[in-house]
């Protein structure tokens, strides 16, 4: 009776630990939709900040981040898929070259972000940067932070997150397809690219996915690899800074000249970039959802 | 007809060497590869940009610091003065002189006539609060993975799984703001401390970004707990929960281990969230209702505000060194290690 009783209790905890982070992430949605619903318009989207920061819209954040992400997945999403391939299809389990490869993206995947940072201005703006100007002519140009070092710190950012995902892709494709492939007289580079990638498909896009929306909410690799807080036009070149929608969140709520005035804008901003990592998260969820659910038959 | 046989060789069954076949291979290869070169790269460039913190004696070039107040200041300013900044030379008085025992101080003064750059304060800091997060996220985590594991029935397992996977992929900018704005007055109206922003209010608002960590590896190391340890006990007539309780969780003991020290790696490494919560006041005190200044988050508000090559620079990339040292000895012992003895258990049946 009293072990019974204990059951009960022990499985209700857990219940309602589970129920609690569940309630945690709705709060968190329903607070910040709330909070940002009335600022959040169409206007709102596609208009400059004006009168200091005060008023107006997020359009150069919005363009920014975009712009960000962009370069970040065409740089990233590649060598991401490659390795992937190489570590799944060619690499040995026992080589050496294989397991340091291994080493390496298990590693990356545990830097702290704004160690990206570092890294992305010891390395890309101060070495890369200062190496090109150097070279170029000696006008400092590209050894500034700017959109192109930005985007590359953060494609290294996600580059694990893209690996992982693109390999549990890869091992969902059956092994008889390949074999198929093979005995047909494929060769191994056919069936990789005709018969793997294909069937894999899913899981690249799904790598891609995650990789923007968690390089769209990242902020402290760019703090200082890029993001500007206010800047009166678009970035036109890869050397410009840009602003940035969760750098806009983070500036707006601890630095602007009245953090209470600009409520409704840091909850429109906030709600602007968590929307778009959201419905990309759930779009990816969805589909590796999908993915496993027909590996599993 | 031996011998008649051996001279006609037939040539074994063998794979032609194909030219494109063997560059493909070695195009992948070697674009695997850099992933490697980058962590190199990393250990490199951030301690390369630390080291002259450790060059005392050493002749090195001072820079007069422009007199700023110690606020994250007009970054619009910074963005025009920015070119010039690096070119501002010539020493005021050289009073930078770092050495170990200026590093171990409780000070972290960076920006004053006589910097001081005491690491303790920071370090305590990051250590508060990240234990904080993990003392609140873990027992969480580790019953919600239990949940899942054993208890839930199967739409509350399809339900939980991807909102935890969604709560991963919120942006910590976000739940930053989130604690900002509406936790940190919540809990101060609770509990009713001084402090709006201190350590506690950044443990409480990081344990958001930590659960989703140790839920799932916690998670996986329980399902991965051989099905028969379970069938034995329930077989002697144990219950599900007992099934649960003393047998499973033990056996995957190792595995929740790993997920805590996962969790703690990850918040001593979290930025944007410290930055925005937890005061950054560089003070060294037990008590958790103190605003606090981690490591990361010291990086965060001074990096982009110091002149390259000065010693306050070095400084902070040292801070830098010292995460990646941290973070990646916590994540090599929870991988190696522990693992290893995972396996080892559960392989020595």
């Amino acid at each position: 009776m009293y072990k019974k009783l204990i059951g009960h209790l022990i499985v209700t905890a857990t219940a309602i630990a589970s129920l609690s982070v569940i309630v945690i992430i709705v709060v968190v949605m329903v607070n910040i939709i709330a909070g940002g619903m009335k600022t959040f318009t169409f206007q709102f989207l596609t208009e400059a900040p004006t009168e200091g920061m005060t008023s107006g819209g997020i359009y150069p954040a919005i363009v920014g981040t975009f712009f960000r992400v962009m370069i970040m997945t065409i740089v990233g999403v590649p060598i991401g898929t490659i390795t992937a391939i190489y570590l799944s299809e060619y690499a040995k389990a026992t080589s050496r070259f294989a397991q340091m490869i291994r080493f390496a993206v298990n590693t990356l995947a545990g830097v702290p972000a704004i160690v990206f940072g570092l890294f992305g201005l010891g390395f890309f703006i101060q070495f890369v940067g200062r190496g090109m100007d150097a070279s170029l002519g000696g006008d400092l140009h590209w050894g500034q932070p700017g959109l192109l070092w930005a985007s590359l710190t953060m494609a290294l950012l996600t580059l694990p997150v893209v690996i992982v995902s693109v390999e549990e892709a890869i091992r969902t494709v059956p092994r008889e397809f390949r074999e198929a492939s093979l005995a047909l007289g494929a060769t191994k580079w056919q069936t990789l690219y005709k018969i793997v990638i294909p069937n894999a498909f899913t899981g690249v896009l799904t790598g891609g996915i995650l990789a923007i929306s968690r390089g769209a909410g990242e902020v402290a690799p760019i703090l200082f690899t890029g993001a500007a807080y206010y800047l009166p036009h678009l970035p036109s070149s890869l050397s410009d800074q840009f602003m940035e929608l969760g750098y806009h969140i983070y500036i707006m709520a601890t630095q602007s000249h009245d953090v209470e005035a600009t409520r409704g804008i840091q909850y429109a901003t906030t709600m602007a970039l968590l929307v778009c990592t959201f419905s990309l998260n759930f779009i990816a969820v969805i589909l590796r959802y999908r993915m496993r659910k027909k590996a599993k038959e | 007809m031996f011998k008649n046989s051996n001279k006609n060789k037939i040539k074994p069954l063998q794979k032609k060497f194909r030219w494109n076949e063997f560059f493909v291979e070695k195009i992948i290869a070697s674009t695997s590869f850099i992933s490697f070169a980058f962590i190199i790269l990393i250990f490199v460039f951030v301690f390369r940009e630390a080291l002259p913190v450790f060059a005392i004696g050493a002749e090195r070039k001072t820079y007069t610091i422009i007199e700023e107040q110690e606020t994250y200041g007009d970054i619009e300013d910074k963005i025009i003065n920015e070119p010039s900044a690096g070119s501002q030379l010539e020493s005021g008085g050289s009073e930078h002189e770092v050495t170990i025992s200026n590093l171990l101080g409780l000070d972290w003064i960076p920006i004053s006539t006589k910097s001081k750059y005491g690491l303790i304060p920071l370090f305590v800091g990051s250590l508060k609060v990240s234990l904080i997060a993990v003392l609140l996220a873990a027992p969480l985590a580790i019953l919600a993975a239990l949940f899942t594991a054993f208890f839930a029935p199967k739409w509350a397992r399809e339900i939980l799984k991807p909102s935890i996977e969604l709560l991963a992929g919120f942006p910590s900018v976000v739940v930053g703001f989130f604690a900002l704005i509406v936790l940190a007055t919540l809990t101060q109206n609770i509990f009713g401390y001084g402090y709006r922003l201190n350590a506690f209010i950044g443990g409480v608002a990081l344990s958001l970004s930590v659960i989703p960590i140790i839920y799932t590896i916690a998670e996986d190391a329980l399902v991965s707990v051989p099905k028969t340890f379970s069938e034995a006990s329930l077989a002697l007539g144990a219950t599900t929960w007992q099934t649960a309780l003393f047998v499973v969780l033990p056996a995957a003991t190792p595995g929740v281990f790993a997920a805590i020290l996962l969790g703690i790696g990850r918040a001593f490494g979290e930025t944007m969230i410290v930055l925005m919560v937890t005061g950054n006041a560089a003070l060294t005190s037990l008590n958790p209702f103190e605003p606090v200044r981690t490591m990361s988050a010291t990086i965060g508000a001074e990096m982009a505000e110091v002149i390259f090559g000065d010693t306050h620079y070095n400084v902070l990339f040292l801070i830098g060194s010292l995460l990646f040292i941290f973070t990646f000895a916590l994540n090599a012992f929870a991988e190696l290690y522990i693992r290893k003895k995972l396996m080892k258990k559960f392989k020595g049946l």
